[in-house]
């Protein structure tokens, strides 16, 4: 039967199982949204922006491991939808974002909202496609969820010419696909396995480092199996959070910038690091030269290019990451006994004094200001027996979020790591609330982040995602005050928010609730109230403006040289003593 | 150091500016790329020359491995190769100079492929050392116009052909 480019979109998406799908039209794809306001198979979730489409598409692929789909218009939507897209890239997100494009015929002609969807997001997606002929449709997007899925994953964009959408073609589609060109590589080479787990066997400090990959892979089980065989600490960062889980005695936290003290500890002592779908990111690495220096490297990845990027790998394996460590585990049970324990027991001596000397700390004084820690421990206590999925926005939230939520399992965890889009929590949460209706999802989010996505509220309450959204309210800029704190002698150079708007009225303008906690013995109440309510919700939390985020590894720093605390210039200016005095209207230091 | 890659790619739209767009995007070097079809008319044939150390070229041939559209990455340098580069060579000639440019030619067995009473086109085949130098003694005479091809280069077949070392195989 022939079928119009339209309808054969919308058939492929059935057949990939696609059930939602985030968009906003526009003239070049009226003939697409037409044929999807007549079926009932795929929700259609109007956005507010197509950024917003993007990060949700992105959240509910996070969540759910499938891709997500977006279908934006051509110009501005395409535009709109790029941040979504690098954000995607950056973070390995399986993502098909469809495209409308003006008619082929007018293609390079500066027609009506034309732009070069290819051009421009070719240095922010996996791979690009624009359909010519409505006969290739079908087999083009197959592709295109095969090249977003398998391999590292990430975003894929599919142009469609309007005639494309319009004009009919037999519908074939292909039951699986080969690209001569596209073979990811799964398995693991044996004999560095071997390499590798002889390495492991012997080491006496070794310590597993793992990221999205693990998560990508699906791997945690075999992760586990493999810590515990081998008694190694585990330091996950920020995209690996939720692969091992976060209250394992064995977990050691994030590692990094804004890791835990320990965590970078046992990195920049260890013996061998075992590296797992991670990429030695520059917020993990610090000063690369000084990085690890005692260390022999493993590296498991299945993107050859993460490989001794940025640092030497002296065994690298090219793999996907549960395939590689069923066979690692399968050799090393015939290897290891109870021995590992013994041999391993000065290193765990050693971390556990570490973790001793210099916890995760802050002061929360009764009546003082909220300390933003606080919040998050609260909202973790009250709230990790509903297994929630937890999305953040950028910013000093996030990374309290990321020390003080502790994941237990993977596909909980939406951050933006690599891009670090402000602006990304929100929807990537309802995009995760779209796949999983029953389920807590809740976002933590930053004053200033919020209000880059804030127009989806409409979104959330118009197809009835009842995120919960607690906004760490310190009016700040809060990360870039912080860097200029510490390193721009304090001057607030736009960081000063001034104001935010209300954000209890404004929750209640979009027909969602809004709550404030505004003393610390209101926060328990408050977030208890919030995840009564079958609604999308804002409880706004004025904190404590001038908390800073520690252990902190400046930029180019050595993993072992953290910063701990404020350093003392700093205390005695905040207390009120120095140039940056409160002001009157600063109702929340005095709250 | 200078290196001299090979790389196979779908003979389709877009593919030359995902290289491009790559070797920009990244900060690598490419000093000259030069693409034709192969006998297969489905697949375009890349030489790229680009310099950089051991890591960064590491990267760029991963890199490029990487590219969808890539089908084969070869890094000339791991083995023994040749290279040629053809340069078009536009030269005034004042009726006193026109025997100069022909003993040129000669010399460096270049073919003279148009003449007007006030020009030759000179072409010229060769390695880079050759192409300078020729460009280097006609330059007196003075070169109206220049073109040179980039270089195109080939592995050297080995009597035990299996030596040849491929940084990737085919996939078929
Ligand atoms: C404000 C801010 C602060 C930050 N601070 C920190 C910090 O303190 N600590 C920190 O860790 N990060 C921090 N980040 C995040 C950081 O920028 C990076 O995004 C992060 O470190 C990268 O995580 P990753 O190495 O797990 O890589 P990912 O980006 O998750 O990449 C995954 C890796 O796994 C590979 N992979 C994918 N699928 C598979 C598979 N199936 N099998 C095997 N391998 C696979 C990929 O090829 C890739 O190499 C911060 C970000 C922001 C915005
Ligand atoms: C789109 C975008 N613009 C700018 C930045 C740079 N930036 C990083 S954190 C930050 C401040 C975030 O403020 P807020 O959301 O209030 O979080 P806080 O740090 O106060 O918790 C900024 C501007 C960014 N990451 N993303
Ligand atoms: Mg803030």
């Amino acid at each position: 039967m022939k079928l119009t480019g339209a309808e054969i979109l919308i058939e492929c998406l059935k057949r990939e199982g696609v059930k939602t799908i985030f968009a906003l039209p526009g003239g070049v794809v009226l003939k697409i949204f037409d044929m999807l306001h007549q079926q009932k198979d795929i929700e259609v979730v109007l956005t507010r922006h197509e950024q917003g489409a993007g990060h949700m598409a992105e959240g509910y692929a996070k969540a759910t491991g499938k891709a997500g789909v977006c279908l934006v218009t051509s110009g501005p939507g395409m535009t709109n939808v790029i941040t979504a897209l690098a954000d995607a890239y950056m973070d390995s997100v399986p993502l098909v974002c469809f495209s409308g494009q003006v008619p082929t015929s007018l293609i390079g002609n500066d027609a009506f909202q034309e732009a070069d969807n290819i051009g421009l997001s070719r240095p922010c997606t996996k791979y690009n496609f624009l359909v010519k002929d409505v006969k290739d449709l079908a087999v083009t997007i197959k592709e295109a969820f095969y090249i977003a899925t398998t391999g590292r994953p990430g975003p894929v964009l599919v142009d469609i010419p309007k005639d494309v959408s319009m004009d009919k073609a037999e519908f074939v589609y292909p039951s699986s696909i080969s690209i001569r060109s596209y073979n990811p590589v799964y398995e693991g080479n044996k004999w560095q396995i071997k390499q590798a787990a002889e390495a492991m066997t012997k080491a006496k400090k070794p310590v597993l480092y793992v990221g999205g990959g693990v998560i990508f892979s699906g791997a945690s089980q075999e992760l586990i199996e493999l810590a515990e065989l081998t008694h190694m600490p585990v330091d996950m960062t920020l995209m690996g959070l939720g692969a091992f889980p976060g209250e394992h005695p064995q977990s050691m936290g994030m590692l990094g910038m804004h890791g835990t003290y320990w965590a970078n500890m046992v990195m920049h002592y260890s013996d061998l690091v075992v590296a797992i779908g991670a990429r030695f990111d520059d917020r993990v690495t610090g000063k690369v030269s000084e990085f690890c220096p005692h260390a022999k490297v493993i590296h498991i990845d299945i993107d050859p290019t993460s490989i001794r990027k940025n640092v030497n790998v002296d065994i690298p394996i090219v793999g996907d990451c549960k395939l590689v460590l069923r066979e690692l585990i399968q050799i090393l049970r015939a290897t290891v006994n109870g021995d590992q324990r013994e041999l391993r027991k000065p290193w765990w001596d050693q971390i556990r004094e570490w973790q001793q000397a210099n916890p995760l700390a802050y002061q929360q004084e009764a009546d003082g200001p909220i300390k933003p820690q606080h919040v998050i421990s609260r909202l973790y206590d009250l709230t990790k027996d509903r297994d929630p999925i937890v999305s953040t926005d950028v910013g000093q939230h996030q990374m309290w979020a990321a020390q003080y939520f502790k994941l237990a399992k993977p596909n909980r965890w939406l951050t933006s790591g690599g891009l670090g889009t402000m602006g990304f929590g929100f929807p990537a949460a309802m995009g995760a609330q779209a796949a999983f209706p029953g389920r807590l999802v809740l976002c933590i989010a930053g004053d200033g982040s919020i209000q880059m996505n804030m127009q989806e509220m409409a979104t959330a309450v118009v197809h009835k995602l009842p995120v919960k959204i607690i906004i760490l309210n310190n009016r700040f800029h809060g990360m870039v005050r912080q860097w200029q704190d510490l390193f721009y002698e304090g001057r607030y150079a736009s960081s000063d928010l001034e104001t935010t708007p209300d954000f209890v009225k404004l929750a209640e303008a979009y027909g969602a609730v809004g709550l404030r906690a505004s003393k610390p013995s209101e926060i328990d109440d408050v977030i208890k109230e919030a995840l009564a309510v079958n609604k999308p919700v804002i409880v706004d939390v004025p904190t404590y403006r001038y908390e800073n985020v520690y252990p902190m590894i400046p930029a180019g720093g050595c993993n072992h040289e953290m910063i701990l605390e404020d350093p003392p210039a700093l205390k005695s200016k905040q207390s009120g003593t120095g140039q940056v005095a409160p002001k009157d209207s600063d109702t929340i230091l005095t709250a | 150091m200078e290196h001299i890659i090979s790389v196979t790619v779908e003979n389709k739209f877009g593919s030359l500016s995902r290289i491009a767009g790559l070797f920009s995007g990244r900060g690598f070097n490419i000093e000259s790329l030069s693409v034709a079809p192969t006998l297969d008319p489905s697949m375009s044939q890349m030489t790229i020359v680009t310099s950089g150390d051991e890591r960064i070229i590491e990267q760029i041939v991963k890199q490029l491995n990487k590219l969808i559209d890539v089908i084969k990455v070869v890094d000339l340098n791991e083995s023994d190769f040749v290279s040629r580069e053809t340069a078009l060579i536009k030269v005034h000639t004042k009726s006193e100079d026109r025997a100069e440019a022909l003993r040129i030619a000669d010399i460096f067995r270049a073919n003279v492929i148009d003449s007007t009473p006030a020009t030759y086109t000179i072409e010229v085949t060769g390695d880079p050392r050759k192409i300078e130098a020729i460009i280097n003694l006609l330059q007196p005479l003075g070169i109206k116009e220049l073109t040179r091809t980039g270089r195109v280069a080939v592995a050297r077949e080995l009597i035990r052909s299996t030596d040849v070392q491929a940084k990737k195989v085919v996939r078929e």
